[in-house]
């Protein structure tokens, strides 16, 4: 029994006693030099083969990313040959939408797009949704939101395309690159990460096809079924802005003065505190007072979260915030950093903000800095719907980070020329006024009377604190009451809640 | 001091919001000619509707003998502006004329004595007659320099550092303290270059100009930086306001703070201090006078 072939009847009866099989000798290796084997990659095929071999299906739902935010190139290019090979009924699911995806008005009509999912909607293709363009209503979650619902099968992705800025042929993918040949750089692909985690068949799209290992990698090649090698996937001027420019409004700056004295005052402006901003003038204007203060007082910061920008970056590389945690880069300064800083970290939406994940970034935020299209009395946020009553903004981790932060503060304008942003009910309800904490305006600053504590702190700071109402009431005494909006009786838009459930609905405006 | 064009609604409507101590709506340079009636209703009605708070409003008018000039007295002197601006005053007689207009306002509106007034000079002649100009009326509260005629009536221009001004800002500050007004720099209009803004802040400052005229929030924080009081004067005025409390309360005529005696002009430069203070924002009027 010494030799492999005598103990053959005892492997048998071991493996047929543990239920599986006998080992037979596969082909022979393959001994070809693997840069030249990885050009023989079948994961690389044109757009249409991707297509066809996704097994994608009339009435099925694919989905997409916003990371080239208004230069994406993707939405429009897949769409437009999915209505060329003669696709009907599709549900379109993308971490948001923009200006640029005006021509999927057309498919709409056409029959080739016949629901929409997404965060936001802006430019003429919100328009005409918020004027009744869709049967269906679109489906708007947070970015936290969709993707709780992607990782639970509330929201069932077929086939994903997912546009990459760097690519190899096995399929990992990058927002950056490190060849020489970049064209589209967008940094973190974390919105496109639950995409490529959970859809049944994942295509790249890339202009930038690099030699293996792509690495590290965003997307890792186990999750993707197609590399698709286009000319562009974005117009990179379009993508993210550039170098800094701090804002020289007036009123951008005493909000951003201001807001940054609320966070200085709050309580929680103490070593290892964590921070998210969003990428408005007055919030990245806060950023830049907030750091003077740190420099000041000798305060660091555990984490920054969210968009990042160029402010924080250099506050990172300052060695002022230890950690970056990045679900999106707001500029080529933050995606840059991606590629170059170790401790710059990309994370999934769902590591960002989603409410199921134990382990979300936002469960740790002290503080947020949001903006808003409209605040009400009750502290309700609005900034998905204008006070027009046309869809213009989107979601975003709005209400996510709202939620789960120990402090968040909308920074707003009372006045944006002749519209109050400080009203009686908010247009559409975002995010709700329980989970809001501090409302900045160029007025006064108003603190949710859920929060005495932050209030009193504020005060004693020789801050001015005023009730809601009278900023409501300054905001009216000065233009006026606005006329009620024209709506309709038809459901455009359904805002669903982070926990899944349905919040508010978004009516059509008749002109 | 901060100007804000008349005829700009979207400025005129939150300009207080960004903290300056008083405001200037103009109607003069800064409106065309086709627009003067339109901006002389604008700012009516801003001053009747917008509750400026604390801040002190001022109009600049049109000179009197344009076809604008009583127009725009009697319309701001009826929405109850604090202080009219005169601009380009060469003479104790223009002041006392602006006087007479505002008086019969006044008297039909049964409010005699409300409106004050701020003369600007701007002219060569302006600066010889500044003493009389400054105490041609009980209303006037303060002088203020228009460096851009000035330079232009003394055939030069204006350099960074400001040596073309010496004469009149001093002239300006002299005249002022001797009629018991108040002294008000002219603008400094580039607003990139906040290094320049911020010397000569301290330059008038150190000439003893009571505050500066600025066409921008931006330039607000600057000056109030330049004005605030440290905090060891702020310390020390405080007591030796304590100090005059304790003697008014003991009925002594002799203030005396850590054993010195205290006179008279150390006593007002502790009330101006506290006064800066106040308008510098760094204390209120209730920490200042506790």
């Amino acid at each position: 029994m010494s030799s492999i072939k005598e103990r053959e009847a005892q492997v048998r009866a071991a493996a047929a006693k543990m239920g599986k099989g006998t080992y037979v000798e596969g082909e022979p290796k393959n001994g070809t030099f693997r840069k030249d084997l990885q050009k023989e990659s079948s994961k690389i095929v044109t757009l249409e083969e991707a297509i066809r071999r996704s097994g994608l299906k009339d009435g099925m739902t694919i989905s997409f990313h916003h990371h080239f935010r208004g230069g994406d190139k993707v939405v429009n290019m897949v769409v437009a040959k999915l209505a060329e090979m003669g696709f009907r009924n599709l549900t379109v699911a993308a971490s948001s939408l923009s200006d640029v995806h005006a021509p999927l008005i057309e498919h709409i009509k056409n029959g080739v797009v016949t629901k929409l999912i997404t965060s936001g909607l802006r430019g003429e293709l919100a328009n005409e949704i918020s004027h009744g363009l869709m049967e269906e209503p679109v489906v708007f979650r947070s970015h936290g939101g969709r993707g709780s619902a992607i990782a639970n099968g509330d929201l069932h992705i077929d086939v994903a395309f997912l546009g990459a800025s760097s690519c190899d042929p096995a399929g990992n993918a990058c927002g950056y690159s490190r060849s020489e040949n970049a064209k589209s750089i967008c940094g973190s692909l974390g919105y496109a990460l639950p995409d490529a985690q959970y859809a049944d068949k994942v295509v790249i799209l890339t202009d930038d096809l690099v030699d293996y290992p792509n690495t590290p990698n965003s997307i890792s090649e186990r999750n993707v079924d197609y590399v698709v090698v286009v000319d562009s996937v974005g117009d990179s001027s379009k993508i993210s802005s550039g170098a800094i420019r701090d804002t020289k409004n007036p009123r951008d700056i005493l909000l951003a003065q201001t807001a940054a004295k609320v966070i200085i005052n709050s309580g929680y402006f103490k070593e290892g505190f964590s921070i998210q901003t969003g990428s408005g003038g007055a919030s990245l204007a806060a950023v830049k007072y907030i750091r003077e203060s740190m420099i000041e007082k000798g305060i660091h910061a555990s984490y920054a979260l969210g968009g990042i920008t160029a402010h924080m970056v250099k506050m990172h590389e300052e060695g002022l915030i230890e950690r970056l945690i990045d679900v999106q880069s707001f500029d080529k300064v933050a995606a840059e950093s991606l590629r170059k800083n170790p401790f710059h970290k990309e994370v999934s939406a769902n590591e960002y903000a989603s409410a199921d994940e134990p382990g979300s970034a936002v469960h740790y935020l002290d503080m947020v800095i949001l903006s808003a299209l409209e605040v009400d009395v009750n502290f309700n946020v609005n900034v998905l719907v204008g006070s027009d009553g046309i869809i213009r903004g989107a979601i975003g981790g709005h209400p996510d980070t709202a939620a789960d932060s120990a402090l968040s503060i909308i920074v707003c304008p009372l006045l944006r020329g002749r519209i109050p942003c400080v009203v009686d009910e908010v247009t559409t309800l975002i995010t709700p006024g329980s989970t809001v904490d501090v409302v900045v305006t160029e007025y006064g600053i108003a603190v949710n009377p859920r929060r005495p504590e932050i209030a009193e702190r504020l005060k004693a700071a020789g801050l001015k604190v005023v009730d809601i109402h009278c900023l409501k009431d300054m905001a009216l005494k000065a233009i006026g009451n606005p006329d009620p909006l024209p709506f309709g009786d038809k459901v455009v838009g359904v805002v669903m809640n982070r926990d899944g459930s349905v919040q508010d609905v978004i009516m059509n405006i008749v002109d | 001091m901060m100007f804000v064009p008349g005829n700009n609604p979207g400025m005129m409507q939150d300009a207080f919001i960004y903290g300056p101590d008083s405001i200037m709506l103009d109607l003069e340079d800064s409106v065309k000619m086709s627009e003067k009636d339109a901006a002389r209703l604008l700012v009516y009605n801003a001053l009747k509707s917008i509750d400026y708070g604390d801040t002190e409003m001022v109009v600049r008018i049109n000179p009197l003998s344009s076809p604008y000039g009583k127009k725009d007295v009697e319309a701001v002197v009826k929405a109850g502006v604090d202080v009219i601006r005169m601009p380009k005053t060469e003479t104790a007689d223009e002041v006392r004329e602006l006087e007479a207009e505002i008086e019969k306002v006044e008297t039909r509106l049964g409010c005699l004595g409300r409106t004050q007034i701020m003369a600007a000079i701007e002219s060569a002649e302006g600066i010889c007659n500044a003493f009389e100009i400054a105490k041609a009326s009980k209303r006037m509260m303060g002088i203020a320099l228009g460096a851009e005629d000035y330079t232009a009536n003394l055939k030069t221009q204006r350099t960074p550092e400001g040596t073309e001004l010496l004469f009149a800002r001093q002239t300006i500050i002299v005249a002022a303290r001797a009629a018991g007004i108040d002294a008000f720099d002219t603008v400094y209009s580039n607003l990139d270059d906040m290094d320049t803004f911020r010397k000569e802040v301290e330059l008038i400052h150190t000439l003893g100009f009571d505050g500066k005229s600025i066409i921008n929030p931006r330039q607000i924080q600057i000056v109030n930086e330049v004005f605030a009081p440290t905090a060891k004067a702020i310390e020390k005025a405080r007591k030796i306001i304590a100090g005059i409390k304790e003697a008014e309360a003991k009925g002594s005529g002799v203030i005396s703070v850590n054993g010195k005696m205290v006179d008279r002009p150390v006593v007002l430069r502790a009330q101006r201090v506290m006064e800066l203070a106040i308008a510098s924002g760094i204390l209120t009027k209730e920490e200042a006078y506790e």
